[in-house]
């Protein structure tokens, strides 16, 4: 199946000569979620830019549903809708016609029942008629999620959606973002919380200094976050792994006197008890032993650090 | 063409006209009055007759086209640059209208407005003095066309601004002196030689001037040159933002 999204080779140097990507190249699948996870001034809200049209990139292309998003703006622009970082609202409006606005903007034909639809799943029936300055900042928020929705996109880009909204609201807004996957429709995500990425995203990019290092199915992640590692600190050093441990493929490390066992506590068969048993079998001793577990943020912090 | 875009625009704007009604249309129509109050009315009555029309007539066009210049501008202008400055023109960059429907939403909301302020004007002027329009539709030509040109000359000022300064610098230290210099109050015959000619480098004396032909007769300049150079204005304005739209000129990064 085509991607719904196709990145190929995109840069962007400002004209300030900062550069923000660096021949980004990604495919995005229909109906998934993916969050792009970076830390700040990473890159994330200029890819989105410029997949949106806000942003001229300097080289590379972006394809919407195969058409270009430079020589068929029109049709690749209305498949999209865009909440961005800023809250950026026309404050003196009230909440119906910053929504009736948007969706003109996007061509489509007034509903008044999309549009109260819409105000309910965000719970802001009941303000319609309020100016936007009268509203509190999780209810702009809201507001910003409406104008996007206003005009029924296949496509939704949630630029950092919860950054300084309350516990409760991040929740109504995971809520809001898994119904409208299920009603098909691809979500990109950006974050700099991992929790975020983790709770939503089907895929998880990874993207710092304005270069894509990882795209990765969520499972697979997940799959190296359940490993867990097994330090055994031994007494003395050995310079090699006895052979009756060989088959827990053991690791040899710190001038060869710690032993590294990697195993995965979800999968049937680990046991620790009997790698004990057996290294004392092995005429080991050890004065300490500890374990550690990888995290999204632990794969993220070395993925970032390593650059 | 996406005509919801250019229609959504237009009502966005026009409501914002509408909900400062008495900033956007009653306080351009009070202090025009007031003109025919104080030049036309009173100061008007010791004045001698400018060619064969009562002084306070002579006024009308001149001041309708002074404050379309004036609104047009400032209203076109802050249309388009409060979006930016307040960051919600994401949205219309984001859309998928061109650059056309975009001017057309925009310019076509500050000119209405503008032709709606004319005609209150005229309207208004009609109860202070005399009034007659000898060529009606040449009239509305200039009306329309004049208010066209300058929300288009104000829908760049708002672009180009990059503070509410800036916004402010064109229309009040260059637009109104040259529509007070223009001829609004006056016949530039009325001018010392030299004078006569400067004021022929002012492009806003061929607006007056065929504008107040469409009442009364009277031009500094023939009415088809007014009107050549009104489309020009346009045309230079057309080619501008051709260019803003093309670059991304303070639009897009």
């Amino acid at each position: 199946m085509r991607p719904i999204i196709e990145v190929e080779n995109l840069s962007k140097v400002y004209a300030n000569g900062f550069t923000a990507l660096k021949s980004i190249n990604l495919e995005i699948r229909e109906g998934e979620i993916i969050a792009l996870l970076g830390p700040n001034g990473a890159g994330k809200t200029t890819l989105i830019s410029i997949i949106c049209g806000i942003v001229n990139a300097s080289t590379g292309s972006v394809r919407i549903d195969g058409y270009d998003i430079v020589k068929d703006y029109r049709a690749a622009r209305s498949l999209i809708g865009l909440v961005p970082q800023e809250l950026a609202t026309d404050a003196f409006e009230t909440v119906t016609a910053t929504l009736e606005l948007s969706r003109g903007l996007f061509g489509k034909a007034p509903n008044q029942a999309h549009l109260e639809k819409v105000l309910k799943d965000l719970s802001l029936w009941d303000k319609k008629d309020n100016k936007i300055i009268e509203l509190s900042g999780g209810m702009k928020r809201r507001v910003m999620i409406g104008k996007a929705l206003s005009h029924e996109p296949r496509i939704l880009f949630l630029d950092e959606p919860t950054a300084g909204v309350d516990v409760e609201l991040r929740k109504d807004m995971w809520q809001v973002v898994r119904r409208l996957r299920d009603e098909g429709v691809t979500i990109i995500l950006t974050t700099h919380y991992i929790e975020e990425a983790e709770e939503m995203a089907d895929r998880i990019g990874i993207i710092n200094k304005g270069e894509l290092m990882l795209v990765e199915d969520k499972d697979v992640l997940m799959r190296k976050l359940g490993e867990k590692r097994l330090f055994l600190h031994l007494t003395a050093p050995i310079e090699a792994i006895p052979t009756a441990l060989e088959p827990y493929e053991l690791m040899l490390t710190n001038e060869g006197t710690t032993l590294i066992y990697t195993y995965d506590k979800q999968r049937e068969g680990t046991d620790v008890t009997q790698l004990l048993d057996a290294v004392e079998a092995a005429g080991l001793r050890f004065r300490d032993l500890d374990t550690r577990q990888n995290s999204l943020e632990e794969i993220f912090v070395n993925l970032v650090n390593d650059r | 063409m996406n005509v919801y875009a250019i229609k959504a625009i237009y009502k966005f704007e026009m409501a914002r006209t509408f909900r400062t009604i008495a900033q956007s249309i009653v306080s351009p129509v009070l202090s025009t009055s007031l003109y025919f109050v104080v030049f036309g009315s009173a100061i008007g009555s010791r004045m001698v007759d400018v060619d064969g029309v009562s002084y306070g007539a002579f006024l009308v066009p001149g001041l309708i086209m002074l404050s379309i210049l004036t609104e047009s501008i400032s209203n076109a202008s802050f249309g388009i640059y409060f979006p930016r400055f307040i960051g919600t023109i994401y949205e219309v960059l984001s859309a998928p209208v061109s650059p056309f429907e975009i001017v057309v939403g925009y310019v076509g909301a500050a000119a209405s407005k503008s032709i709606m302020i004319g005609s209150i004007i005229l309207l208004t002027a009609s109860l202070f003095v005399p009034l007659e329009i000898r060529h009606p539709f040449v009239m509305l030509l200039f009306l329309v066309l004049t208010s066209l040109t300058f929300s288009m000359f104000g829908f760049i000022i708002g672009i180009w601004a990059d503070s509410f300064e800036k916004l402010q610098i064109i229309p009040l230290l260059i637009i109104t002196p040259l529509t007070f210099l223009g001829g609004s109050f006056y016949s530039i015959s009325m001018l010392p030689p030299l004078w006569q000619t400067l004021t022929l480098f002012n492009p806003v004396v061929y607006l007056i001037s065929g504008f107040r032909w469409s009442f009364y007769e009277i031009a500094d300049v023939d009415v088809s040159i007014s009107l050549g150079m009104t489309f020009l204005f346009l045309l230079i304005c057309c080619v501008i933002l051709h260019w803003i739209f093309k670059t991304g000129y303070r639009l897009k990064k």
